[in-house]
């Protein structure tokens, strides 16, 4: 039987590579999928905690993560596409609008 | 209300009110002359009601609590009316009616706002000068002072636009104000340890003050910016840049003599200490010396009546000295009857001719007889000739002094008397008579000139004769040579001057060349004004360039600095906000691994 820690430590690698990928990536479309990674890997960590803690709670969340993850991912791609429609590029160096 | 205090009260309210519709209702003030007819018609009721007051010989005291505090108000406000007021009150309505209305012919040239303007000071002045004449304590005295003084100011700059006269106008206030710190000064004294500003409390509690020397001292020093003492006298010169009738209401009737008026009015308490009183004593003689000389070579004829009156100021300062405060005020008010006159009359001269120089006017006598008759009338009357009303209050100002054993300010206002006659022949002489020098046909004044010249002619005559007739007070007791000398002496002058100025026996310039060093003083002022100007500019203006350095290097220089840290500061860290994304998240990822470990480590 696998025991809580080895979910928990899954978890953390898919959270680092995600937060890597989110850190490093020049493409805004794999920014994306580093949040995507991210948000998966707290997803690993409510189940993994529901499942060892009897409580369904964490299961029912992990339903509701799930849902908005789409939504927001929509939402990115959305404004990936329109960022793309304006500056012809997606590339996250050029995108320097906050510069100060 | 009572009508005892009804009366003295409309003579206050009226000015006021005069004042108040002139100053508010702009188009009345704009009118003119309308606005001159307003305001002549207030102190013209208000000269009726003073006139009341005087004939049925009113005594009023009355004050209202104005700062009220536990045990006994602060402060009130109120009127005391005695002879002493009475007598002021008639004076003051008199010629400040006599010259508003010879203003109305005498700046008949002025635009009508301007003219507007003018009367609504008038007003004003006429209002803070009854008031300060009306005040029963220190307080509500030093308020209207200082109303009287800014009027002083705004009529001597009546004619702004003119550099000499905004600088003269600035001048007198800023002297006259040196004299006022002490005034306020010694007025909170006396409040301090008597708890009260009243005159007639202040009598009573005096004797017990400590230290009642300096107050009064302070107190005088008040009177000596506002009544022209050396060595504060010199503004008074320069504020004939202001318009003639000015000259004659302001600086030389009423305004001025708001110190001796002062003096006298706190004359117990002055009595209170004898080594003050022998300061003002020598103080004035010696400043009615002093401005005699200056008078004597002086050739501007309003600058001339500007130190005589200096001169006045200086006698009647030295009767309040002496303790013979009766006869000073009796100076004060027959000396504000001609010297107005003087200066109306000088101003009817300087209209015809267009200058105020005596040299180039002469032989105005066929021109304008009635000014000149007017003005060798208030001649006779200020050199002291029997029997017009100088001849009696300066006579009683000269026994108060001997009688004083003052032999040195005696001695001294003696020799004043002589240059008195002497100067003001020599204006009279050079001014009317001889040779013509003006240019044009100088022509005489406008009967609403001439009317006020020929009322103060009169008066000054039949208030000499009535003085004449009842004998002044205290008049027995002068010892019998007196009045021979002080005629005498001024005898004496007139021939000088007949010598000197119309029959040339005596050129004038042999005379200053034999008194060479007093000639050479006297023209320069004794160095009063330069000393002033270089105390003015070395102390004054050195310490402001000081103040200004200190405040563009170090104060703004600390500004500054401050402002070019936070500047350059915000330039550096603009450079970490790169507006990308990622670079952000970078920092929050790594601030939360920091506050990962320190949360471990702290544990």
């Amino acid at each position: 039987m696998i025991g809580l820690p080895a979910y928990l430590t899954l978890a953390a690698l898919v959270f680092s590579i995600g937060l890597f990928g989110v850190l490093t990536r020049r493409n805004a479309v794999g920014i994306l999928l580093g949040i995507e990674l991210m948000l998966n890997a707290v997803n690993i960590n409510l189940v993994a905690f529901a499942r060892f803690s009897g409580n369904v709670t964490g299961l029912v969340f992990t339903l509701f993560t799930i849902a908005i993850t789409v939504a927001e991912v929509a939402v990115g791609l959305a404004i990936v596409i329109a960022i793309f429609r304006v500056r012809r590029t997606v590339e996250a160096d050029r995108l320097d609008l906050l510069r100060g | 209300m009572a009508p005892s205090v009804g009366l003295p009260l409309a003579v206050l309210a009226l000015p006021f009110v005069a004042f108040v519709l002139l100053a508010v209702v702009a188009p009345l003030r704009r009118a003119g002359r309308l606005a001159g007819l307003v305001s002549i018609l207030a102190v013209g009721l208000a000269f009726a009601a003073a006139l009341i007051v005087w004939a049925r010989g009113l005594v009023v005291e009355a004050t209202w609590t104005w700062l009220p505090a536990d045990g006994g108000p602060i402060a009130s406000v109120g009127l005391l009316v005695d002879s002493l007021t009475q007598a002021m009150l008639v004076l003051v309505t008199l010629v400040s009616l006599l010259v508003q209305i010879y203003s109305l012919a005498y700046l008949h040239d002025e635009p009508p706002a301007s003219l507007g303007r003018y009367y609504t000071y008038q007003s004003l002045f006429a209002f803070s000068m009854l008031g300060l004449v009306l005040a029963p304590g220190f307080l509500q005295m030093f308020m209207f002072w200082e109303l009287v003084g800014l009027c002083s100011y705004l009529l001597i700059g009546y004619w702004y636009e003119r550099p000499a006269a905004a600088r003269a106008a600035v001048k007198a206030f800023w002297i006259t104000k040196l004299g006022d710190v002490g005034f306020i000064i010694g007025i909170v004294l006396l409040w301090s340890a008597t708890g009260t500003f009243e005159f007639t409390e202040l009598f009573e509690k005096a004797q017990a003050v400590s230290g009642l020397p300096l107050i009064m001292f302070l107190i005088y020093l008040g009177a000596v910016g506002k009544s022209a003492q050396f060595p504060l006298h010199v503004w008074l010169p320069d504020a004939m840049e202001g318009p003639t009738p000015v000259s004659a209401l302001i600086h030389a009737a009423t305004m001025v003599t708001a110190g001796v008026f002062m003096v006298t009015r706190a004359e117990p308490l002055f009595a209170l200490v004898p080594a003050v009183l022998t300061l003002i004593a020598w103080v004035g003689a010696f400043t009615a010396l002093l401005a005699a000389t200056m008078a004597c070579v002086e050739g501007d004829i309003k600058r001339v009546l500007a130190y005589s009156t200096v001169s006045q100021l200086g006698y009647m300062m030295a009767a309040a000295g002496a303790g013979a405060a009766q006869a000073g005020f009796l100076h004060l008010l027959t000396h504000g009857l001609f010297k107005a006159l003087l200066f109306l009359a000088a101003g009817a001269v300087i209209h015809a001719v267009g200058t105020n120089d005596i040299f180039r006017m002469g032989g105005l006598f066929r021109a304008m007889p009635h000014t000149a008759i007017v003005f060798i009338v208030g001649t006779l009357a200020l050199a002291g000739v029997p029997p017009l009303a100088g001849f009696f209050s300066k006579e009683a100002v000269l026994g108060g002094v001997w009688e004083a054993h003052l032999s040195g300010p005696f001695l001294m206002l003696a020799l004043t008397a002589l240059l008195t006659a002497f100067y003001m022949f020599r204006v009279v002489f050079i001014t009317f008579f001889g040779r013509a020098h003006a240019a044009g046909h100088p022509h005489e004044a406008p009967w609403l000139m001439r009317a006020p010249l020929w009322i103060l002619a009169l008066l000054t005559i039949l208030v000499g004769l009535r003085l004449a007739a009842s004998g002044v007070e205290g008049h027995e007791e002068a010892p019998g040579w007196l009045a021979p000398l002080s005629v005498g002496l001024a005898l004496v002058g007139f021939l000088l001057a007949w010598a000197m100025y119309q029959r040339g026996a005596i050129a004038p310039a042999r005379v200053a060349a034999v008194l060479g060093p007093l000639d050479f003083m006297a023209r320069r002022r004794y160095g009063l004004d330069a000393l002033y100007a270089g105390l003015y500019r070395g102390i004054m203006l050195g310490f402001s360039r000081l103040i200004g350095w200190i405040d563009r290097y170090l104060v703004d220089g600390l500004v500054n600095v401050l402002s070019a840290l936070t500047l350059r500061g915000g330039a550096r860290l603009r450079g970490i906000q790169s507006g990308q994304a990622q670079d952000y998240v970078y920092g929050v990822a790594f601030g939360v691994l920091l506050l990962i470990v320190w949360a471990q480590l702290w544990r």
